[in-house]
């Protein structure tokens, strides 16, 4: 039961890291970014590939951490930057246009990062194959007889202060009121001397580089990356999604609560109940949600103007 | 639409029968026509692909009912292809043994392949027709039952989260099926097994074979031709109407009286039923129920052919979904298209004279990057079929940027002709 | 409205021409000194991994036959399709291959794929080879289609065997991939063969491929207390499996299969493999055949990594291919077919290879030890005698 929990803490963490940025990017934009969990893969792919071609090794002393430290930082810039450049390309063009056209627009984004991912001189189509920079066969301590590792608490720590950081900057900063603006409403936004494409740029880059920071974070605790266009990087968007909007989208503690409940209810169901349905109940809890709380549970009540 | 302001007259009995009955029959002439003339003429190949034309368009168009018609967001729909696929391809396979419809001499059709298959072009009527319409229909009635109890709880959620929940959806079905259980393969094994557990058992991940090649050419022309008509009529009904103003604005629709969740919920349960159907087509054209075949891929493509063609428009959709089943062919090997080009511009320059400007420039460089890729391709020996998902992606956020009320926005073909009233290209947000 | 009724003569015309133009390309027909081989294989979308595998070793056996002067002296052109894992996609690559005129056809790797594949080449009189299809459905069709792998209830017989008699363990969990129909139909035949055989089956466990997080199962696992854990998955996750299974504090060997052959599985699962067995076709270190050894070698060279099973059985269904080609008098399916049934102790690099009468490849199961980073010999078994 305990070790369960811990397990579902784990994942869920990552999950909540995810859905940090979905939230963000739904947020101020109001649109689902398809390709937020491609960016997540991404994200893990290219701290693979900077891992293995500056010969980084295992470490079990500080040395690893720092290098995981590095990794992701520059991880996260690139992926950011790749974020900021398919909103310019793809979805800035489209902001006025119905809604269904950018979820279709973000579904071919989705496929051509996917499919570009396979290309042989770009990831290929072989599963990737990480070595242990955050040496963790030693538990950190034990909390009953379960044992604790450093890289769980590594994800939960950054998990935890990346929220507290993003809560920040959104509700306390002067960009975070120009994000809260445009959210609320880009025309009036932009006439109070906003500008608005910096606005959007800026929280794409925060979003994506969130998304990488789960996929560095993802690859050091699992080692392993599935080929660019395996299905489970497109289960892993959709569940940071419902995790997203359970917690109530756009509400960056909402974020974490979904992230931490999807986690947990995989785990509880992968553990209990049968592991091959565990996706059933995820989706289930998304529409028991949304039927009795269509604002998440966080989310707070907006009305529809006529 | 330019119907709309002639009123209907009171049309006396036998003009009325004429008028409900002879599109249908002129579907059953077309069907027949392709199926005994144009089909043997063609390569087993394209034989295949005007099938596979036929049931993406029944695919795309229902789902334009949801999206296009209603406005909705349903982006799961190959999981009522799939609910369709299974009901139907099991039907007939456990139905088939003589306690349902099929004579004795339909038996041995459980295990091989009782209709030669080459081009689907065989005899008209065999052994096991009724047995196959029935299994088809009984596909369209399952999946529109999963869409009546899918829609209900999900049709209150708007916009993305629809689409999400949909989605979600389309993939548990996939899983659903991907865990039942293993097919029973021989007679014994199947009358052993109580009537109804014999539809648990589905093939699980391994798929399930061997069900016979129904479906020919007649069919799927047929179908296909139903569904359009049945399309056109739906938005020319009074229904229509109400899915086109929820489209348009769903407060005012229901200040005007109009009960939205119940037209949302109609809309989506006939969609599901037209997708079913084109499952119960699709599992006798490939014989295997490989849970595979209706994943999110498929969803996508069906979604890409509606928003491509224009969300509500019906010859739109069928375009598009021509044009998308052809693409991957004419990938793998391609062909000269600039003949094809030639005629797109001739006709656009003839029609619609100097407001097609911008389309025929489309069209024109379009083609001319097309023969070039196709030159260079052949002369470097590169396989353009490998980059086919990547010129896909591409093309469709292109088309998106450049077009985004698709190819025919929410009008027809006829309306761009000279002398129509123009309409409204795009629709709101 | 006198342009009206040109419109749609105008339409028709337009498609026709499309219909012509496009029927019209296909290059020229087969020159007489080739011999036109295809293969449908998933090589983009969600199973590419296991298609492009393949693709790798059939395009080696191609070099190498082409560079020794062909078949009959005759050019050997390959021309591969992919079918993005889908049924239909499937069934126009083999349409169009048919079309075109090939002499025989090879694939897939997912069994439902070779099944839709399947019946058309059964009825175009077309030899089909399956390198890696095991569900025992796939040569049902008809006596056009072949496979060069084991079937499902061999492996699972041998696993089941080997755990009982040699490791006398009785008490066994399985994990298994849920999506994959390889993992599946071991899964079943193991959970079958090892009950009939006295064991029982402590717990069985599903996880969906692409997943990456197996806590929950190991932990089931861990739980029910088993003596061995039988995971017929495929190499690319099996080192993930085992890291987190050792993590959980599960002790007891892994058993796994064929999926399983990869030359640095034990490297990537950093020593946590140490001590499991799988079931294999060969022996990679075996002396006395050198087909192998040479195989691998030859691999590493032109690819730059290890071989595995999908390659070697794509490789080998090549050639039994070419070998079948060299004997047959003519190259018709018949023929083909015939020459291909007739094929005795072909030497392929996944063992001797002869077809039963169900054109299913008979080949002694091997198992292997991994100890000290290395696969050991350490058993034969021979399939179950039906």
């Amino acid at each position: 039961m305990l070790e369960t929990l811990i397990h579902g803490i784990s994942t869920g963490s990552l999950y909540a890291l995810i859905a940090l940025g979905y939230t963000m990017v739904y947020g101020v934009l109001q649109f689902i970014n398809f390709a937020h969990g491609d960016l997540v893969m991404v994200g893990a792919w290219l701290s693979l590939i900077i891992a293995t071609s500056l010969g980084f090794s295992a470490d079990s002393g500080i040395g690893g951490v720092l290098a995981a430290v590095f990794v992701m930082l520059i991880s996260m810039v690139l992926c950011g930057g790749m974020g900021v450049l398919v909103e310019r390309l793809a979805y800035r063009p489209l902001r006025q246009a119905p809604r269904l056209n950018i979820l279709t627009t973000a579904i071919g984004v989705s496929l051509l990062i996917q499919n570009t991912g396979q290309l042989p001189f770009v990831f290929g189509t072989e599963t990737g194959t990480m070595t242990a920079l955050i040496n963790d066969s030693l538990p950190m301590f034990h909390l009953g007889d379960v044992p604790i590792y450093t890289l769980d608490v590594i994800i939960l720590t950054l998990a935890i202060g990346l929220m507290f950081a993003l809560d920040r900057l959104v509700y306390r900063s002067k960009v975070g009121l120009a994000m809260r603006g445009v959210s609320h409403d880009v025309d009036t936004t932009a006439l109070m001397g906003v500008n608005v494409d910096r606005v959007i740029s800026l929280t794409f880059f925060i979003g994506t580089s969130l998304a990488a920071a789960g996929g560095t974070l993802y690859i050091l605790k699992y080692r392993q990356v599935q080929q660019p266009a395996d299905l489970s990087w497109i289960m892993l968007g959709l569940k940071a999604f419902v995790a997203a909007v359970v917690g109530g989208i756009g509400n960056i503690r909402g974020a974490m609560l979904g992230g931490m409940l999807i986690g947990l209810l995989e785990q509880f169901t992968r553990r209990y109940q049968s592991p091959e349905l565990s996706d059933i109940y995820v989706f289930a809890l998304l529409i028991v949600v949304l039927l009795a709380k269509p604002t998440g549970i966080m989310g707070k009540p907006v009305r529809t103007k006529v | 639409m330019p119907e709309a302001d002639v009123q209907p007259a009171k049309l006396s009995a036998p003009r009325l029968a004429a008028r409900s009955l002879l599109p249908l029959l002129a579907c059953v002439g077309l069907a027949l026509l392709f199926h005994l003339v144009a089909a043997p003429l063609m390569k087993p190949l394209h034989v295949k692909l005007a099938m596979d034309i036929g049931i993406n368009i029944i695919l795309a168009v229902s789902l334009n009912m949801i999206n296009g018609f209603t406005g909705q967001f349903s982006i799961g729909h190959a999981g009522f292809m799939a609910i369709g696929a299974y009901t139907a391809g099991a039907f007939t396979y456990y139905g088939g043994l003589g306690d349902v419809w099929g004579d004795e001499s339909f038996t041995h059709g459980i295990l091989s392949w009782s209709r030669p298959l080459a081009d689907f072009t065989g005899n008209l009527f065999t052994a096991g027709d009724i047995l196959f319409l029935a299994a088809c229909l009984v596909g369209g009635l399952m999946a529109a039952l999963i869409g009546l109890v899918v829609g209900l709880p999900s049709l209150r959620l708007r916009g993305d989260y629809l689409a999400v929940v949909t989605l979600g959806f389309g993939d548990i079905i996939r899983l659903l099926m991907e865990l039942s259980d293993g097919q029973l393969k021989t007679v014994a094994d199947i009358q052993s097994t109580p009537y109804f557990q014999r539809y648990t058992h589905l093939g699980g991940a391994s798929a399930m074979s061997g069900l016979s090649f129904m479906t020919t050419t007649f069919w799927v022309v047929l179908f296909a031709c139903f569904t359009l008509l049945a399309a056109f009529r739906l938005r020319m009904s009074s229904h229509g109407r109400a899915f086109l103003a929820i489209r348009e604005n769903e407060i005012a629709a229901e200040s005007m009286g109009v009960p939205t969740t119940r037209y949302k919920v109609a809309a989506f349960v006939l969609a599901a039923g037209f997708a079913g159907f084109a499952g119960g087509l699709f599992a006798h054209q490939s014989s295997v129920l490989n849970p595979g075949d209706y994943g999110f891929i498929k969803s996508f493509d069906i979604l890409i052919m509606v928003v491509l063609g224009g969300q509500g428009s019906i010859s739109g959709t069928v375009i598009a979904a021509t044009v998308i089943t052809l693409l991957s062919e004419f990938l793998v090997r391609p062909p000269h298209l600039w003949i094809l080009g030639l005629i797109v511009i001739l006709l656009l320059a003839v029609f619609r004279q100097r407001k097609a400007m911008r389309a025929i420039i489309m069209v024109a460089v379009a083609t001319i990057v097309w023969e070039i890729a196709r030159a260079l391709a052949l002369h470097f020996q590169i396989n353009l079929a490998q980059y086919r998902m990547i010129l896909f992606a591409l093309a469709l956020v292109l088309i998106m940027i450049l077009r985004p009320q698709g190819l025919l926005g929410i009008r027809e073909v006829w309306d761009y002709l000279p002398g129509r009233k123009r309409l409204p290209t795009e629709m709101k947000a | 409205m006198k342009r009206l009724s040109w419109f749609p003569m105008a339409v028709i015309a337009a498609t026709s021409t499309a219909i012509l133009s496009m029927s019209s390309c296909g290059g020229g027909g087969k020159p007489d000194n080739e011999i036109w081989i295809g293969a449908y294989l998933s090589l983009s979308g969600q199973q590419a991994t296991f298609g492009k595998t393949t693709e790798e070793g059939i395009r080696m056996a191609v070099e190498e036959r082409n560079a020794k002067g062909g078949v009959k002296g005759k050019v050997i052109k390959l021309f591969v399709e992919d079918n993005k894992g889908q049924t239909s996609e499937t069934q126009n690559a083999v349409k169009r291959l048919i079309g075109e005129k090939v002499d025989a056809i090879l694939g897939e790797v997912a069994s439902g794929q070779s099944l839709a594949a399947a019946p058309i080449c059964q009825q175009n009189s077309m030899p089909m080879i399956s390198p890696s299809s095991t569900n025992p459905e796939v040569t049902k069709v008809g006596d056009m289609i072949f496979r060069v792998c084991f079937i499902d209830p061999d492996q699972g017989y041998a696993c089941a065997k080997f755990s009982i008699d040699d490791l006398k363990a009785m008490k066994a969990a399985i994990l298994y991939d849920q999506k994959q129909p390889y993992s599946t139909g071991l899964a079943d035949n193991f959970e079958e063969w090892y009950k009939k055989l006295g064991g029982t089956i402590t717990t069985k466990q599903a996880y969906s491929g692409g997943n990456v997080d197996f806590s929950a199962q190991l932990t089931t696992i861990r739980d029910s207390k088993p003596g061995i854990v039988f995971i017929p998955g495929y190499y690319n996750e099996v080192p993930s499996i085992a890291i987190q299974a050792r993590k959980l504090g599960i002790e007891v060997p892994l058993l796994g299969a064929d999926g399983w052959e990869t030359d640095d599985l034990a490297k990537k699962a950093e020593g946590k493999l140490e001590g499991c067995y799988y079931s294999n076709h060969y022996d990679p270190d075996d002396a006395s055949r050198p087909e192998s050894l040479d195989y691998q070698k030859r691999f590493k060279a032109k690819y730059g990594k290890g071989t595995s099973a999908l390659a070697a059985l794509g490789y080998d269904a090549a050639n039994v291919l070419f070998d079948a080609m060299e004997r047959a008098p003519s190259l018709s399916g018949k023929d083909l077919a015939k020459a291909l049934a007739e094929t005795k102790d072909f030497k392929g690099v996944t063992g001797d290879i002869n077809f039963d009468k169900n054109r299913n490849t008979l080949k002694p199961i091997v198992i292997l030890k991994i100890e000290g980073g290395k696969e050991k010999y350490v058993t034969t078994i021979d399939p179950p005698k039906n």
